[in-house]
Order: structure tokens, then sequence, then C-alpha cells
């Protein structure tokens, strides 16, 4: 009877595994690929280096500013304007408001991942803007009052984009809704509203807002300047998210709305415990996506006269004893709101992924 | 149903939902005429207590101040606030063109580089996209005007290409090109041959529906729309000329003069929305099935066929629709131009003739239709679009 031995298995051929094997695949399988390889790599060599050296191993961290003798980003002028750039003219001596309206917003958003009980829930969501306000603003519990025009640099860009999410975020729905209705004027109305905001630029909004709203009111009505800027971009925003969750609204199925009405729901308690719920679940990522537009949008606020972070940088230049570190403002606040955007982008494409059940 | 049955109060007038929708909508409607009543009502005490006209008759008026790009004849002596609203029109379209012309070329090229076999190019592309879209728009359109044409040198050391094109912080000069008689006969040259590729277009898709034979449409039309206009010029003597920049004193003249405003706008506005249209190409591209191109090829149909034929008329419908409204979107960041002073509408219109007019509720609307007819324009183009290139059903 013939044996038979198993042959020890041939290691895979070196060209088919390995760090050169995908070398090859990806980054030089044919002559063309090799070629935009050999250009991408030519483009890295260009910009990374010079980059790096000026952002880093040139770059001034400390000392004073007579003290420059490197080539690279003087960061002293960031680490010397630092507050200004996160509070604006916020008195100094009152910074622990902001930072403590910082902490009460984290703590706030813990207390909605964990806090189970509707009744404190819907306690706490009334009462955290009052409070923040109250910080913020004084006046009122022995705080003193901080006018508006001395609210700046990233905390103003944060409450502009808050209270234009938090704020929008009802009247979008509302709207939403109206156009989804059956009633001929209501819909009118909210499609005429939606589509005017959606086509103008935010800036002439801004303008309506700083200009001509002062001018409907009688005169013992007086609006601030970021009163104005608030009413504006909220406006602007709730458009946006009422054709965000439109979108979802749409994308519900219409068993469940005839379900919920056979149930004997009413329209609003059908709309508030079944269709709304799911709706706004779906529109999640693109909600966030909205909040991203907004949040880039907020540093329009410069143009009709609000000093918001981007504004920091030209005000921090005409300073005498720092003239022309235009650059290494104009850089940091570029990281700042990149790193804000990036990370909200990722959160809703983590999210899109969650909720992808599809194969 | 027995109406006896039911409690009573379920039968009154407001538990019909028909008179509920009467009613809420006649409350809302009431709503909004109050407030609109109101608005107007304060306005116009306020337009009086503050002394300021109404109407539209300032359009007449002289402006009296100067515009640094005009398309259209403008002395600051003579022409009125109307002329500045046509200029600063003409001046956001200009803008506007430009940035979508080079904001597709990016977006296109970056959007396939996405999807390209090779990793470094399509990690390069990601890279570019996530930078781009997460600056706000302003910052960028500053960084380019403040920060890098700034640092540009002045006009004595400019950087130059060929002694013809010059770039210094005064802008980016070129030869201009002057037309002399007989130019016009290069023009109706090209629009001849324009209508004619129309016409090849048609004929060319009736004989491939009749017969099947294809007709090498795309090159013959290049090639005519190319030619025609440059036999032309030769025919007819040559007649257009250009005329150089040249350095006089301190500053250049002659030329075509670019100002570092569109240019930093121009930069801006294609970049950021590059990475928009990048993404839709890319989304586009790849909602084509895999089977799609297996099926193709598995017909024995030839790789440049597969793509003209199979891939890109189903991803050209996925992708098309998101890209007019990046266009749309870039029309409308256009505006942003005031931060940096390019005479475009809002920065002529809302801000120089606002100052100087006070009529805030004309100017601001007048500003406002512009976009809202652009917008419209768009959105027509759009479900044009989208009824031109719905799957027909059969």
């Amino acid at each position: 009877m013939a044996t038979y031995t198993m042959k020890e298995a041939k290691p895979a051929p070196s060209t088919s595994k390995g760090l050169l094997f995908w070398l090859r695949e990806n980054l030089f399988s044919d002559i063309k690929n090799s070629l935009l390889t050999l250009v991408g790599l030519y483009f890295l060599y260009t910009i990374i280096p010079p980059l790096l050296n000026w952002m880093i191993f040139d770059a001034t961290w400390s000392g004073t500013k007579d003290e420059v003798v490197k080539e690279g980003a003087r960061w002293i002028f960031i680490v010397e304007k630092f507050d200004q750039f996160i509070y604006g003219f916020y008195p100094e001596s009152l910074h622990w408001r902001p930072n403590l309206v910082a902490l009460i917003c984290i703590a706030f958003l813990l207390s909605m991942k964990f806090v189970k009980n509707i009744n404190i829930k819907i306690a706490l969501i009334l009462l955290f803007p009052v409070v923040c306000f109250v910080l913020i603003s004084g006046g009122g519990f022995g705080l003193e009052v901080v006018e508006t025009e001395k609210w700046g640099g990233l905390m103003l860009t944060v409450l502009v984009a808050a209270v234009g999410i938090i704020a929008s975020f009802p009247i979008g729905i509302i709207l939403a809704l109206g156009r989804q209705s059956h009633m001929p004027i209501v819909k009118t109305l909210c499609v005429g509203f939606i589509e005017f905001v959606r086509g103008v630029p935010l800036i002439t909004i801004l303008f309506m807002a700083s200009v001509v709203l002062p001018l409907f009111f009688s005169d013992g009505i007086d609006f601030d300047k970021l009163l104005r800027a608030l009413i504006g971009i909220t406006l602007f925003q709730a458009a946006y998210i009422a054709e965000v969750v439109r979108g979802g609204l749409q994308a519900i199925p219409r068993g469940q709305y005839e379900a919920s009405e056979s149930l004997g729901l009413s329209y609003w308690q059908g709309m508030i415990l079944v269709i709304l719920p799911q709706a706004l679940k779906i529109s999640i990522p693109n909600l966030v996506g909205s909040f991203i537009s907004l949040f880039k949008d907020t540093t329009l606020v410069l143009i009709i006269g609000l000093f918001d972070i981007l504004a920091m940088v030209t005000l921090t230049n005409s300073d005498t004893n720092w003239l022309g570190y235009e650059v290494e403002g104009y850089v940091f606040v570029t990281m700042i709101y990149w790193v804000i955007c990036f990370t909200m982008s990722q959160y809703s494409k983590s999210i899109e992924r969650k909720f992808n059940t599809e194969h | 149903m027995n109406n006896s049955q039911l409690p009573p109060s379920a039968n009154g007038f407001l538990n019909n939902p028909q008179n509920r929708a009467v009613i809420f909508q006649v409350l809302a409607l009431m709503f909004v005429v109050f407030l609109a009543f109101y608005f107007a009502n304060n306005m116009f005490d306020n337009v009086e207590k503050r002394g300021i006209t109404t109407g539209f008759s300032f359009l007449d008026d002289v402006a009296g101040f100067g515009i640094s790009q005009t398309l259209i004849e403008y002395d600051d002596a003579g022409s009125t606030y109307y002329d500045v609203f046509i200029v600063g029109l003409l001046n956001t379209l200009l803008v506007s063109i430009i940035g979508i012309f080079f904001a597709s070329v990016l977006g296109l090229l970056i959007g396939v580089g996405r999807l390209s076999s090779n990793y470094l190019i399509s990690r390069l592309s990601l890279v570019y996209i996530e930078t781009f879209r997460n600056i706000p728009i302003l910052l960028q359109i500053l960084f380019w005007y403040n920060v890098v044409l700034a640092a540009l040198p002045s006009p004595r050391k400019s950087f130059s290409y060929l002694d013809s094109v010059f770039l210094n912080n005064r802008g980016l000069l070129l030869p201009e090109p002057i037309f002399e008689s007989g130019s016009s006969a290069i023009l109706i040259a090209l629009i001849l041959a324009i209508t004619g590729v129309f016409f090849l277009a048609r004929w060319s898709k009736k004989r491939h529906d009749l017969t099947g034979e294809e007709f090498p449409l795309i090159k013959v039309s290049i090639a005519l729309v190319l030619l025609a206009p440059v036999l032309v010029y030769f025919i007819s003597g040559q007649p257009i000329s250009a005329e150089y920049p040249h350095l006089k004193g301190f500053n250049f003249k002659g030329g075509l003069t670019i100002i570092p405003e569109l240019l930093a706008l121009m930069f801006a506005l294609s970049i950021y929305t590059a990475t928009y249209i990048a993404e839709a190409v890319r989304a586009g591209i790849e909602a084509v099935p895999n089977g799609q191109k297996e099926a193709a090829k598995s017909l024995g149909l030839k790789d440049h066929v597969i793509l003209t034929k199979v891939v890109l008329p189903q991803a050209l419908r996925v992708i098309i629709p998101p890209v007019i409204n990046q266009y749309l979107n870039l029309v409308k960041n256009s505006s942003l131009a005031t931060a940096i002073g390019y005479p475009e509408i809002v920065t002529l219109f809302s801000g120089t003739t606002l100052n100087q007019v006070g009529q805030a509720i004309e100017i601001i609307l007048m500003t406002m239709a512009v976009y809202l007819t652009f917008s419209i324009v768009i959105s027509l183009m759009l479900n044009w679009v989208n009824a031109k290139m719905a799957i027909k059903g059969r």
C-alpha cells in the first residue's frame, strides 16, 4: 500500500506578501501609478518639512518678542494674547465665570446621559440656559454685570453657535411639520419662509437683522448688537434644520402615521410619541452636519462688528507692540476650528455607521 | 356610524378635523398678517421719525465713489447707484463663474483621486478634503488675502513669467487681447461652430438610435469648436493682438489686471467648494454597483467604453444634483467678499451704498432679490436636469 506523506507547505512567494508586496500592489502597480506616487512623494517632500520646521522645530515658544531669533512661528504671540483669543474683552478678574459655564456644560451633557427621570431631565434642560446666561452676563445674585460688547473670542463663537443650535431646533421642527402638513395656508407660509431663507446668503440676513430689525419695533424696544445677530442666525439655522427634519419625516413609512392614528392618538400625540422620535433619530447625522456648517458660519458675525475668535486675529494685531503676527493668529484660529469641526464630523460618521444596518 | 351613541362633546363643531384645520389656518394667517402689519406700522413710524426717504428714486442719484473693478463703463463723477448695482451684480457673476469653473476641475480631480488604486494619491485626496472643508470659508478668504497675497512683492520686484505675466501685490497682470476690426468674424465663426455641434449631436444620436453606428462626436466637436475660430483668425489677417503689461515708474501700465481681492476669493471659493464636489463625485462613482462593471466586462466591452457608456451615465445621475447645489452655495458664499472689499453686490450695495443713502430696507431687499433670483434659476436648472436624467420607466 502506498503511503502518502503530507508535503510541507511552502511559504508564500516573497513577491506576494510583506511590505514590498504591499508597496508594489498599492503604490507601484504599473508605470502610471509609479509616476503618480513619485509626484505625490515629491509634493509631500516640498510641503511637509518646511511646514514642520516652521510650526515646531524653528518656532519660538517662550520668552519675550525681542528675544525671537529663529525663523519659524512666533507662538509667544499666541501665549501672550491667549486670554483675548478665548475671552475677548471679558474682564480678567471674572474669567472664572465663563470657565464655570464650560464646566456646567460638561456636567449638563453628562447628566443628560445618566439621569433617567424625565421630570428631572426637563427641569435641567429648562434651568441650564438660565444659569449659563446669568453666570456670563451677570446682574442678580451679586454678580457684576458684563456688557455684551465685552464678550468675545472663542467664548462668543461657542455661545453664538450654541444659542443658534438650541433656539433653532424647536422652530425648525415646527417649520418641518408645517411644511409636511395638509393645511394649504400653513404649508405655504412654511415653504415660503424656508425657501426664502435658504435662497439668500447668511450675510444678507445678518445685515437685515442688524440694520432693518430695529426699524420693525417701536422705539422703546432696544436690541443690542449680539441679540440681533443671534436672532438672524437662529432664523437662518431654523430653515436648514427644517429641511433636515423634513428628510427624516419623509423617511418614516406611512404605516407609522396610520398606526399612530388608528391608536386614537391626536396629531400632536402621534407626532411627539411616534413619528418625531424616529424621524429625529435618523436625521442625527444630517443634523450634526448642519451644526458643523452653523459653527463655521458663526465667523460671519465679525462682518457686522462682533468680536468672535476670527475677529480677534485682526484685533490683537492692531496692538502697536504686536504688529505683523497675522500668520500665527490665523494658523491658531484655523487649528481650533479644524479640531472642533473635524471631531463633530467624525462623530456624525460614527453615528451613521451605527445606524446603518444594511449589508 | 350612529352619532347619538357618542358623548355629546365628540359631536361638537370643534371636533371635526376639517373645521379644526380651517380654524387653525385662519388663526395662523391672522397671526402672520398681524405681525406684518405691526412691523410695517413701526417701520413707517421709524422711517418718518429719522427722516429717511423711501422708494427707489435713489437709484437715479449720482453715486460718486470709485470702484476698483468694473466690467461696464463706470465713472466716479457721473454714474448712478443703478450703475453701482449692475457693476456689483456683474462682479458677483464674474467671481461665481470663475469659482465654479476651478472648483469643478479641482473637485473632479480630487474626487477621482480619492478612488484611485494608488494608496498615496487616495490618502492625499482624503487629507485635502478633510482639511479644507473643516475650515470656515471666511477664514480661508481672509488667510489668502491678508497672509498669502499680502506677502507678494511690490511691482518692481514682481514675479514674472516670459515677461508677459506678472504677479505682485497689486494683483496678477496678464496680456490683454486687443480686438481690431474684423475680429467679429471670429466670434461669428465660434457661434456657427457651436450651433453646428448642436445639430451634429442631434443627428448622431438619431443615427445611433436608428442604425446603432457610433459617431466620434466629442472629438469632432472639439476639433470644430477649436479649429473654426482659429482658421477664421488666420484668414481674416490676425485681427487680434495682445497688449503686454509693462513697468512704468512704480506700477504697471497696460494689460489686464486681476485684483488681489478677486484672486483671494477665487482661491478660497474654489478650494473650499472643491472638497464638496469631490465628495459628490466619489459618492456618485461608488454608487454604481460593481455588477454593472462586471456585466459590461463580460459582454466584452473595452475599458473606455465601460467608462463612457456604463459607469458615467449612471454615476452622473447621482453626481449632478449635489454638485449644482454646491454651485449655488458658491454663489452665496461669494457674498463673503465683503470682508476683504472685493466690489461685488453685497460690498457695493449693502455696504457702501447703504452707508451713503441710508435706505436699509430697499437696499437689503434688492440684494436679497438678486440672490433669490440666482437660487431660483439654479433650482429650475436642477429640476430640468433631474427630469432629463430620470430613469425612464418602460
